[in-house]
């Protein structure tokens, strides 16, 4: 007992010693953001993404607002012990940005009622949790068009995390977008069972690749695939960030994340006081998802095609899974004219026409 | 001109009390040039890595939370080591437990009763053993190298993991997102402190510390398997057997190891994720050499190792220095720790070696 009570205040007055030599004044009081990553920011991928939204943040608030940031929390025990350390540190806003997170964010908010919550990707609530997550698969049918245009095997080649469904939403938007200008090009997976695995995801893209597959995509987080199909001779289109510059020739484009505006105009809520949980599903038309630059391969006339798609979807005359919509068995899922509604988005657990090989369950 | 070890016949007493206030001495220096480099204040930096972690009750007990399930695999890991058993798998076994604990804890989902949380204790211990009785198997029965196959088990255990959460045990309303459901109330290990996340398998993990002491200071079996360690002729002419410390070594260590995998599942985390632990198997071997194979050092080491975690994730969170650098401290701090440690053992000599006398 004696023990216990003592050396809390044992480390007190050693804790006050040292911040006495620390501290400065103090300015007025500047909104504190928080973010929780789920891997080291590194200069491509997932994280790197939600680290460009917390720079644009800082850039634009200036000293109005003070953010920091943990890298490389694992989606365990540890990420309860994080983001409740920054709710106790006077943090003001949390976003926490990996699907494990949701539990730890969901239980962390129950105690600190006063602080707001942001959840990418997840389902949960709550008073002061919300949750975000972009329309990756808008993106994913543009670039299905770019692959459909680019391939002359006709074959091409998807590297895949797991079989959620997240990803195979990405794929069956991938391959409307294929089949869309090229209708006889089909789609072939390769599971990874991992989200960064360079080894086992450049392994996959080389056995893509020697079965044929001319165009390489991905939905993992490293380059290895890009390099793999820039090593290769073979086109490639990244996912998550431009990965242009680890395949100079072979990158042909990327579907992109872009969490800036968001993170930004959550922000400015939290200051004016307007902030309220939101269940935010943002595409193209918020700016949420975009195309990575193209790459030199790609001619004039597949770009403006890009571009005219982009434009409608952005202006919500076309949509990934319009009807009609066939599952591998042929069997007619939505009928010509209508769209596939979001609660069936997000429970994919089919794979449309097109696509090679079984769907692991 | 050469410098060389040579061994001690006796571990020199005083450097034995100075080596570790060495290490600290020279880890407070590193740490001064280190941040002071980046332009940090150094005092500030080096405050929130070791003390702001731990400067209240809650920050104490997240470092104990920490330390738990090092604590409970490397006392494991420790007795077989002294045994000269090679379990690199504590991770898988680990990871066993969880499975098979956390299993019950779905199987009863909501049916569940007092009776849950000690079945589930005792079904992550029994899948740790059994877990751990495969490769003691294949070396008593085999000699198959022991290394070999508990590190291999721990990526089929891994496997066995995801496949369960991605598919059968997928929380039925969970829009198959890979993880299961939260488990009940009765399937949680009770939390020992308001306000914090301190659970009854910190208790778990002081009490096989203790038993762990018991074995090898105080019990015959214990004399044994340091015998075995040590001297295997002098065991083989003793008539200890090496296949009962072989089988002994695993079963204890793959039955602590289950237990520390079910104490995260039924602990902080609540149900079943594709990764139980980051890597706390692993880091026990680690905990085992640090605290040179003894219980007590044992547990100081997972503080330690706990407190380096906990430090690094602080100096990120309030200093914004990134992950590279936190790491690049923690491995100074751990290099200085082993590096004095040599010198209790060894002295350094110059010159080439001189042949000892004859007798």
């Amino acid at each position: 007992m004696t023990v216990s009570r003592l050396l809390p205040r044992l480390l007190a007055v050693l804790s006050a010693a040292a911040l006495l030599a620390a501290a400065g004044p103090a300015a007025a009081e500047p909104l504190k953001v928080g973010f929780v990553y789920v891997s080291p920011i590194g200069d491509a991928g997932w994280t790197y993404q939600h680290e460009l939204g917390r720079r644009h943040l800082e850039t634009a608030l200036g000293d109005k607002v003070e953010t920091s940031y943990v890298e490389s929390v694992p989606e365990g025990a540890d990420a309860e012990r994080v983001i409740r350390e920054f709710a106790a540190g006077g943090y003001n806003l949390v976003f926490t940005t990996s699907f494990g997170y949701m539990n730890p964010t969901i239980k962390v908010a129950k105690r600190f009622p006063g602080v707001a919550f942001e959840h990418a990707t997840g389902y949960k609530r709550a008073e002061n949790v919300g949750t975000y997550l972009a329309r990756f698969y808008e993106g994913r049918y543009l670039t299905g068009i770019v692959a459909g245009k680019m391939t002359k095997s006709n074959t091409v080649g998807y590297v895949a995390a797991f079989p959620i469904p997240e990803v195979v939403r990405g794929i069956n938007a991938f391959t409307m977008g294929l089949r869309s200008v090229n209708p006889s090009a089909q789609v072939k997976v390769v599971w990874v069972s991992s989200w960064y695995d360079p080894g086992k995801e450049r392994e996959a893209a080389e056995t893509l690749i020697a079965q044929g597959a001319d165009v390489i995509t991905q939905h993992t987080d490293s380059t290895a695939p890009v390099q793999a199909a820039e090593e290769n001779g073979v086109y490639a289109i990244g996912y998550h960030s431009d990965m242009s510059k680890y395949g100079p020739t072979a990158h042909l484009t990327a579907s992109t994340h872009n969490w800036s505006g968001h993170y930004l105009a959550s922000a400015k809520a939290v200051l004016d006081g307007s902030w309220a949980p939101q269940d935010l599903w943002g595409g193209i038309k918020d700016g949420m998802v975009e195309l990575a630059p193209f790459g030199p391969a790609v001619p004039a006339e597949v770009r403006s095609l890009v571009e005219a798609k982009q434009a409608e979807i952005a202006a919500g005359t076309l949509h990934p899974f319009l009807g009609p919509v066939r599952d591998q068995s042929g069997a007619l899922r939505v009928a010509e004219g209508g769209v596939l509604s979001d609660q069936d988005m997000l429970g994919f657990d089919w794979y449309v026409e097109g696509v090679l090989g079984k769907l692991p369950k | 001109m050469l410098l060389r070890l040579e061994p001690r016949a006796q571990a020199s007493r005083g450097l034995r009390i100075a080596a570790p206030l060495i290490a600290l001495a020279l880890t407070l220096g590193s740490g001064t040039v280190l941040f002071g480099a980046l332009g940090q204040n150094p005092i500030l930096a080096l405050h929130t890595f070791f003390i702001r972690p731990i400067d209240s009750l809650y920050g104490l007990s997240e470092l104990a939370i920490k330390a738990a399930p090092l604590a409970l695999c490397a006392v494991g890991l420790a007795i077989g080591f002294r045994g000269n058993v090679w379990n690199i798998g504590a991770e898988g076994q680990l990871t066993m437990g969880a499975i098979c604990g956390g299993g019950l804890a779905l199987a009863f989902y909501g049916v569940e009763g007092p009776w849950l949380l000690p079945l589930m204790v005792l079904a992550g211990g029994l899948g740790g053993m059994a877990w751990g009785a495969i490769p003691a198997l294949l070396k008593t029965r085999f000699n198959a190298n022991e290394i070999l196959t508990s590190l291999m088990l721990t990526y089929v255990a891994i496997q066995l993991l995801g496949y369960l959460v991605h598919g059968p045990w997928r929380d039925p309303e969970g829009y198959n997102f890979p993880e299961t459901r939260l488990f009940g109330e009765q399937a949680l290990l009770p939390v020992l402190l308001d306000g914090t996340r301190l659970h009854g398998g910190v208790v778990l993990a002081l009490i096989a510390v203790g038993l762990g002491w018991l074995l090898l200071s105080r019990s015959f079996t214990g004399f044994q398997i340091k015998v075995v360690g040590q001297a295997p002729a002098a065991a083989a002419y003793a008539g200890f057997s090496r296949g009962r410390v072989v089988w002994l070594s695993f079963l204890i260590g793959g039955g602590l190891a289950g237990i520390a995998g079910l104490g995260e599942v039924a602990g902080p985390m609540g149900q079943l994720n594709p990764t139980v632990s980051p890597g706390y198997g692993f880091a026990a071997i680690i905990c085992a050499f640090l605290g040179r194979l003894h219980p007590f050092g044992v547990l100081l080491a997972s503080l330690l190792l706990a407190l380096l975690f906990l430090g690094g994730e602080s100096l990120q969170m309030h200093l914004n220095l990134p992950l590279a650098i936190t790491g690049v401290f923690q491995g100074l701090l751990l290099f200085f720790v082993l590096a004095c440690d040599v010198f209790v053992r060894y002295r350094v000599r110059l010159g080439p070696a001189v042949a000892s006398p004859a007798p």
